[in-house]
């Protein structure tokens, strides 16, 4: 039988601890934490849906094995903002008509938090690279790209995120 | 977004508060903050986990399987094969509507002795994790003796041909015939024939197949499933032996569709396993078995042989059209009657013949996809318009101008439209909107391209197709709609929000729409079809009116006026020009309640309802009615690789009446993006019937860095049948863009790319053989 072993991560700002053997993914332990905000598309590293903050940059979580995160800061889309007070990202998503069907926006969101923590004044090129690695079936991409650039242009004027 | 409300078939213009606005959407905040749980986020303690075991073979007798050491495998709850259940199918001729079983040539629920298509399933697992599920499958013994297979459907026509059921391999055949094909022949100038191919296409939803099922204390099972289709707890029951009334199907936000949830997937699976074990189930496919577990859009091959004049009025059109149905039935006989009336495209054809076959092999099986047979149509007939163009010398959308079809005239089934048909106005605008060409350099040459399309909204009118919708008041005056329509992705419930609060005058932030559950919300129908606004729109507002209806007469004995005097908006009830007169909508309520006042509604709308369309000249009504629009894109091409580049997508939809204008924007810039993948870079590629592409780093849909920004010109007629005068956009979104992006390669590099994806090897073989000759 493989070995368990328990590791801290610190979620959305709380640590939380599991036990998991050596196979288990950062995704698959997300989920069994209950951080259903966390989606499974592909399972190999090719659809972006699964993609969190691991110390700040943008990961498959689903290419990531859990014990490699072990004490190591999480953010999900969940962890950046709520209803009662969304991220900028998630208000332009919302008001823009960004999110679809919505499964490959948690991901999409995340992507997006790296890309403006990266450079808060993105151009669309940096947009479109940003987000090379997360697929969206339903949107053309098009009012993401325009939810992206609102939202940054949120962030500068509140002068960084909230 | 430019929007163009011309006044030609207008009906008058209306003041609406809440429809026709960019409102964001009432499932929008819980899906950008991770709150809105999807079918595969609910559990339940004591679950058990889910695996498929699948033929690795597409053709193949099944002579041993072997299931004992799975079963004594520690921690396997339960394992069961085609030996374990009645000999029972799992689909029906139409999703959830006729519930008539084809025995022949629907696919068993599990393979018994027959294997036909690669993937197909040969046992079913539940144990404690799903690695256990996982290890339990490979302890599975089986052996499949092969039996030679045919996986072309050309192939699959010939005498001789290996025998997927039955006596010959012919699924469907349907036919046009219209007119005087011979006279409409003799008349013309030139005659044009062309053959083109359109591919297998993957629906790539991101949300895979996924559903938990449990027995509840009715002795009902329970499925909480990924669907687009609630109706489906008929056919689970009848695949598993119970009465309809014993199977409930609760949806969920669904994470994509596209017609690929359309039929049945995990639920039968998950119903008997739930059934057998008595505990809850869970079944997620992985992405490749989702590649592999679900039916794929139909390829076509199809021969346009059209008769023009020199001035470029069609005469005569004949067109052959065989599609590959794959293994089993499902939905073909369907998708090959869409592409039969949708052959001649937004074009008036008197003389016409049409004859629309779905042959069976051993590759996957076809069913829905956005577009359903109608997009095959229009990437053959849109291709055929430029080849006619290109030969007689005429301006492609000059040629096009002289053959539309007119408000008022009847179309290929010799039906007439109730619509307003505006494709001229569509393809002029969306044509210009490209503005000036991008400058060419090096080996880089640009192109541009245009298609038109007719794309019906509603299902087919013998289906005798309804919908149901409640609509009420609560005491605090908030408003709760409830509807089993399933939410795709489109906006489909919050629409329905919309429109009942249009007509209520509240605000959107004052409604909740509870939606998808066969036991508790009002049937609506399927989430297919272009038919969700149209069909389940038009029975929320009838709901929403009538109850109106009702509240207006009381709040006017309250004012001492008319009735008609009464308005509602913003979440109050006032004399209309007396600003005096007014009171919250809470109050009326109140009273309302107070006096036994009935503050709900439930409607049921019925769209037209027909016979099935003449078997042997087609002529008839087939669907309530259709959309038109257009497609132009610019295109790049480097002629040394191949490389296609889209760099300018323009679409132009007459949509009837916009109820939510960035949902409409976003379903057409889906649509490009989804018809671009058609166009230029989604292939399935098969070897015997064996997907060899079953991922997302193999089959390849537009990335962020593929698509470029679509821009949408929205016409509204007003004149459409759903509500306020709505069309559908759903499916028209996707339709023509895949031939207006294969008619700019083709202006590109002056020679034309007759199968679809135009690959970069495509691309360069067609040069290649260009200058050779």
């Amino acid at each position: 039988m493989p070995e368990n072993r328990t590791i801290t991560l610190r979620i959305n700002g709380r640590d939380e601890e599991g036990r998991f053997p050596a196979h288990r993914t950062l995704l698959e332990a997300l989920r069994q934490l209950g951080h259903m905000e966390v989606k499974c598309g592909c399972e190999k590293g090719d659809c972006g849906a699964c993609a969190v903050l691991v110390d700040g940059m943008a990961v498959d979580s689903c290419l990531t094995l859990a014990w490699t995160a072990d004490g190591r800061e999480v953010t999900t889309v969940s962890g950046l903002g709520d209803l009662d007070s969304p991220h900028p990202l998630q208000q332009a998503f919302a008001d823009g008509g960004a999110a679809q069907c919505g499964y490959c926006i948690p991901g999409i969101i995340v992507a997006a938090k790296a890309i403006i923590d990266e450079n808060p004044e993105p151009s669309e090129d940096d947009i479109r690279l940003g987000l090379s690695g997360n697929l969206c079936r339903c949107t053309g991409y098009t009012k993401i790209f325009e939810a992206i650039a609102d939202a940054a242009a949120v962030m500068r004027a509140e002068g960084g995120e909230p | 977004m430019s929007r163009t409300e011309s006044d030609a078939g207008a009906r008058p213009n209306v003041q609406f508060r809440q429809v026709g606005k960019p409102l964001t959407r009432t499932d929008a905040p819980g899906k950008v903050t991770g709150r809105t749980p999807y079918a595969g986020d609910y559990v339940m303690p004591n679950t058990l986990h889910m695996r498929v075991l699948r033929a690795d073979v597409a053709s193949a007798r099944l002579t041993r399987l072997d299931v004992s050491k799975a079963r004594a495998l520690k921690g396997v709850a339960c394992v069961l094969t085609a030996a374990d259940m009645p000999d029972r199918t799992s689909a029906t001729d139409i999703p959830g509507q006729t519930g008539q079983k084809r025995l022949d040539t629907d696919q068993p629920i599990l393979v018994k002795d027959r294997v036909r298509y690669f993937g197909e399933p040969l046992a079913l697992i539940a144990a404690e994790t799903r690695d256990i599920a996982d290890h339990a499958a490979e302890l599975i013994e089986f052996e499949l003796e092969p039996i030679p297979g045919v996986y072309d459907p050309l192939e699959a026509l010939k005498p001789g041909a290996a025998l997927v059921y039955g006596a010959d391999n012919i699924v469907a055949e349907r036919k046009i015939r219209k007119g005087d094909i011979e006279a409409g022949f003799a008349e013309a100038d030139l005659v044009i024939e062309n053959t083109y191919k359109t591919p297998f296409q993957e629906h790539a939803f991101l949300e895979p197949e996924v559903g938990l099922a449990w027995v509840d204390e009715n002795d009902v099972v329970n499925i909480r499933v990924s669907t687009q289709v609630i109706e489906h707890f008929r056919p689970i029951a009848d695949a598993i032996g119970v009465p309809h009334n014993k199977v409930r199907v609760r949806g969920a936000l669904v994470g994509g569709g596209f017609g690929g949830k359309e039929d049945l997937t995990v639920e039968v699976y998950l119903a008997l396993l739930a059934k057998h074990t008595g505990r809850p189930v869970r079944l997620e496919y992985s992405r490749e078995d989702s590649f592999v577990g679900h039916g794929k859009r139909h390829p076509f091959v199809l021969t346009y042989r059209t008769g023009v004049t020199n001035e470029g009025k069609i005469t005569a059109m004949d067109v052959q059209m065989i599609a590959d149905a794959g293994a089993y039935v499902f939905l073909s006989p369907y998708v090959v009657l869409y592409a039969l009336v949708a052959a001649p495209g937004p074009y008036r054809v008197d003389n016409l013949n049409v004859f629309a076959r779905a042959v069976a092999t051993n590759n996957m099986y076809t069913s829905a996809f956005r577009g359903f047979g109608a997009l095959q149509a229009c990437a053959a007939y849109e291709q055929q318009m430029d080849e006619i163009a290109g030969t007689l010398g005429i301006d492609r959308l000059e040629l096009r101008r002289r053959n539309f079809l007119k408000t008022g005239e009847p179309m290929s089934t010799g039906f007439v439209p109730p619509s307003a048909i505006w494709t001229e106005q569509c393809a002029e605008q969306a044509w210009a909107a490209l503005g000036e060409p991008a400058p060419v350099q090096g080996p880089i040459r640009t192109g541009r391209g245009l298609a038109c399309y007719q794309q019906s909204y509603g299902r087919l009118t013998f289906l005798h197709d309804t919908s149901e919708a409640w609509v009420g008041v609560e005491m605090d005056g908030t408003v709760v709609v409830r509807s089993g329509v399933t939410d795709i992705g489109a906006g489909q419930i919050s629409a329905l929000g919309q429109i009942a609060v249009e007509v209520l005058g509240v605000t959107l932030d004052n409604v909740v729409i509870y939606n998808s559950d066969s036991a508790v919300t009002p049937l609506a129908g399927t989430t297919t079809a272009t038919r969700a606004l149209y069909m389940t729109g038009n029975a929320a507002k009838q709901a929403a009116e009538t109850l109106r209806a009702r509240l207006v007469e009381r709040a006017a004995r309250e004012f001492g006026v008319e009735a008609g005097d009464v308005d509602m908006a913003f979440n109050e009830v006032f004399v209309i020009d007396r600003p005096e007169k007014t009171m919250p909508l809470v109050n009326l309520v109140r009273i309302c309640a107070a006096e036994g006042i009935h503050r709900s509604e439930l409607a049921i709308f019925r769209a037209p309802f027909g016979d099935f369309l003449d078997p042997e000249t087609g002529q008839g009504q087939a669907h309530p009615d259709y959309a038109y629009g257009a497609h132009a894109v610019e295109v790049s091409v480097d002629v040394e690789t191949g490389e296609v580049e889209v760099l300018k997508s323009i679409a132009a939809h007459d949509v009837g009446q916009c109820i939510n204008p960035a949902a409409v924007e976003g379903q057409i810039q889906g649509g490009a993006q989804n018809g671009q993948g058609y166009a230029l870079s989604e292939e399935m590629l098969y070897e015997e019937g064996r997907l060899v592409t079953p991922s997302f780093s193999e089959y390849l849909m537009p990335t962020a860095m593929d698509m470029p920004r679509v821009e949408c010109i929205i016409l509204e007629s007003r004149s459409g049948v759903g509500p306020f005068g709505a069309k559908g956009i759903g499916e028209p979104a996707m339709t023509a863009v895949a031939p207006a992006i294969a008619n700019a390669v083709a202006d590109a590099i002056g020679v034309r790319v007759f199968e679809m994806p135009i690959t970069p090897e495509r691309v360069v073989r067609a040069l290649q053989q260009r200058d050779a000759s």
